[in-house]
């Protein structure tokens, strides 16, 4: 695109510049802003004067004798137990993440080697699954659920976001093992080892970046879930973000908004770290569902 | 493969599935046309120092009884879609029948819950998804004009609207669209109308959840459509321009096609997220002026006396028809192809 008969003319140039820059500043801005925010007190950062309050901080300093202040933090993780919301949700993450992970991987491996008429038919199904709106569903499990008492624990719900992560593991792990060669597994099958040797000593050794980034989607939706976890699990299990959203009904009144604020904060940082570490592998997951799927 | 060493591979992902995707759409149909049972009253004699008075209380105790023999309650036939939280049959004919203009029949029909609820799910739906697409080409064909050093961390910030939470997104927003955050004071100050807020305003809040909307999903057409651009043979693109096609004709007779099939998959993929919009009504606290079709099961779900399975389900079983209906020519479509290939 460098090239002289490709170099655009100034006007355009500049028009272009300014809507990234525009497009940037959306993008970016509202983050920047709460987590500056959070280090305020509430009658800064929802200031009835000026907005200019929010970034010096006058009544920050009023209250509490420094312009940045940690009340919130405080309030959210150890007054309202959040370190205990914070603790459960790494354990649903990384327990939904390595089961899908592993059945996913077993069934993806299954459908892109099959060839047959009903591989297809089950990924169609699949689809259509993938289409279903979580809350649904959500209200088919609670009544079996309470009758079956298994309702509120955590296993449960690792186990209904695994199977509504499947579609989606499924397809996308189906598009990776289709560019792997089959002559692979093939000349591992004629060499003696069972479909399962073959699976796990030829194929899955080249497909750990395929794996990875169907993780990071894993990850991403039981991390980003609400449906799911705000109905079936109790108020003592609940993950960060059924956490913050009971936090919302309960401190509104209080006057004590700056809890969610810095609740908010905090389970939007582990996501910035992802995305900055593994940038490149959510940009090609999301093109390999695309340019294959 | 052999047949039998597919299902041994495939057998866990399938057993998840059935047991949790499929099962619980057959339970949801069957919930559906149940209701709760009706209170057991009984009249109980109160007496206090000044004589004595019937009172009717709920019997707890045979409450109790009556949901432990059974779970579903009581079968209600087809009356939990008709009624008036739902399709509003009844009303709907009764408002046909009174209005005085057609206009003014839509507008008493936005005073039933489930057709409020549709009409913000499908706007969002139908408004969000182009604008959503148009936005990320657009900052596509920027990005790529950007030198090799600044597109990574542009494609960094791109990207976090996307991944963010969408509850917790859409918390920030409303946080800054709160009448004393950043925007919602500014745009009382733009208007000069100093009671403006998302609370009051139906209209602003519909406005700021397509913003919202447009905001969390542009991302997804953006990453796709500039990794569509990388593969655009350069080339045609070039032989294009000797022949005289300025660059809007190039975009428009060369790019555009060539992304062609990935808009269509970038499309279905975001009508079927956006047709289940949810977080962003809990987020935005906008129970009161825009609902969705999932906010309406959820709040079946959560109402604390009793929560109300068959009307929660009556919607589910509406939303997943929806959702079909939406799919319906992707689906058909596949199934002519698959056809035409098997013969």
């Amino acid at each position: 695109m460098s090239t002289t008969a490709n170099r655009m003319p100034g006007s355009l140039r500049l028009l272009t510049t300014v809507f990234l820059a525009l497009w940037l500043v959306a993008a970016v801005f509202p983050f920047a802003w709460t987590v500056w925010g959070s280090f305020k007190v509430e009658p800064d950062f929802f200031s009835r004067t000026s907005f200019w309050d929010a970034i010096e901080g006058v009544r920050t300093q009023m209250q509490t004798g420094s312009a940045f202040t940690l009340d919130g933090y405080r309030g959210a993780w150890i007054e309202n137990d959040f370190w205990r919301s914070a603790i459960n949700t790494l354990i649903v993450t990384i327990s939904v993440t390595v089961i899908s992970l592993t059945i996913g991987t077993l069934g993806g491996y299954a459908l892109a080697r099959s060839g047959q008429r009903y591989a297809f038919w089950i990924l169609i199904a699949a689809l259509v699954f993938r289409a279903m709106p979580h809350i649904t569903l959500v209200s088919g499990y609670m009544l079996p659920f309470f009758q079956m008492n298994i309702w509120g624990i955590l296993p449960t719900t690792i186990i209904v976001l695994v199977a509504i992560n499947q579609p989606f593991t499924l397809w996308m792990l189906h598009s990776f093992f289709l560019s792997i060669p089959k002559d692979l597994d093939e000349s591992a099958l004629v060499d003696g080892c069972t479909r399962f040797q073959a699976f796990r000593l030829a194929v899955m050794p080249v497909m750990w970046p395929g794996v990875i980034t169907t993780g990071l989607f894993s990850f991403l939706l039981a991390y980003n879930d609400f449906a799911v976890t705000s109905m079936l699990l109790s108020q003592d299990n609940q993950t960060m973000i059924p956490k913050i959203a009971s936090f919302l009904g309960s401190i509104q009144e209080s006057g004590n908004v700056m809890f969610a604020v810095a609740a908010v904060v905090s389970a939007t940082v582990p996501l910035f770290i992802l995305v900055l570490f593994f940038q490149r592998q959510i940009v090609s997951g999301l093109t390999a569902g695309a340019v294959k799927g | 493969m052999p047949h039998r060493t597919f299902m041994a591979f495939i057998f866990p992902s399938i057993l998840a599935m059935v047991l949790f995707i499929t099962l619980p759409i057959f339970s949801v149909i069957v919930q559906s046309v149940f209701v709760e049972h009706e209170a057991v009253l009984i009249a109980v004699e109160n007496c206090t120092p000044f004589g004595c008075s019937d009172q009717t209380t709920v019997d707890t105790e045979a409450m109790a009884e009556l949901r432990a023999e059974k779970p579903l309650g009581q079968f209600a036939g087809l009356s939990n879609y008709l009624n008036r939280n739902h399709l509003a049959i009844g009303e709907v004919g009764e408002i046909f029948r009174t209005a005085p203009g057609f206009v003014a029949a839509l507008g008493q029909l936005m005073n039933l819950p489930f057709y409020r609820a549709l009409a913000f799910t499908l706007t969002y739906t139908f408004i969000v998804t182009p604008f959503a697409m148009a936005l990320g080409f657009a900052i596509a064909l920027a990005v790529n004009t950007l030198p090799r050093m600044a597109r990574g961390p542009a494609i960094f910030a791109s990207i976090l609207p996307m991944i963010i939470t969408p509850l917790v997104g859409s918390l920030i927003l409303a946080w800054m669209f709160h009448p004393a955050g950043i925007l919602g004071a500014g745009l009382q100050t733009l208007t000069g109308d100093p009671g403006l807020s998302l609370k009051t305003s139906a209209v602003l809040s519909w406005i700021v959840l397509l913003v919202y909307g447009i905001w969390t999903n542009a991302p997804f057409s953006f990453v796709v459509f500039y990794a569509g651009l990388q593969t655009v043979p350069q080339d045609t693109v070039e032989s294009a321009r000797i022949d005289g096609a300025n660059r809007w004709e190039v975009t428009r007779f060369v790019i555009m096609p060539h992304l062609g099939p990935l808009a269509t998959f970038v499309a279905l993929v975001q009508l079927m997220d956006n047709f289940r919009v949810f977080e962003p009504v809990v987020g935005f606290s906008s129970e009161a002026t825009a609902t969705s079709l999932s906010w309406l099961v959820y709040n079946d779900l959560v109402s604390q006396d009793a929560q109300q399975f068959g009307s929660a389900s009556a919607t589910s079983v509406i939303t997943i028809i929806g959702v079909i209906v939406l799919l319906l020519p992707v689906l058909v479509r596949t199934w002519r192809e698959f056809n035409s290939k098997a013969v």
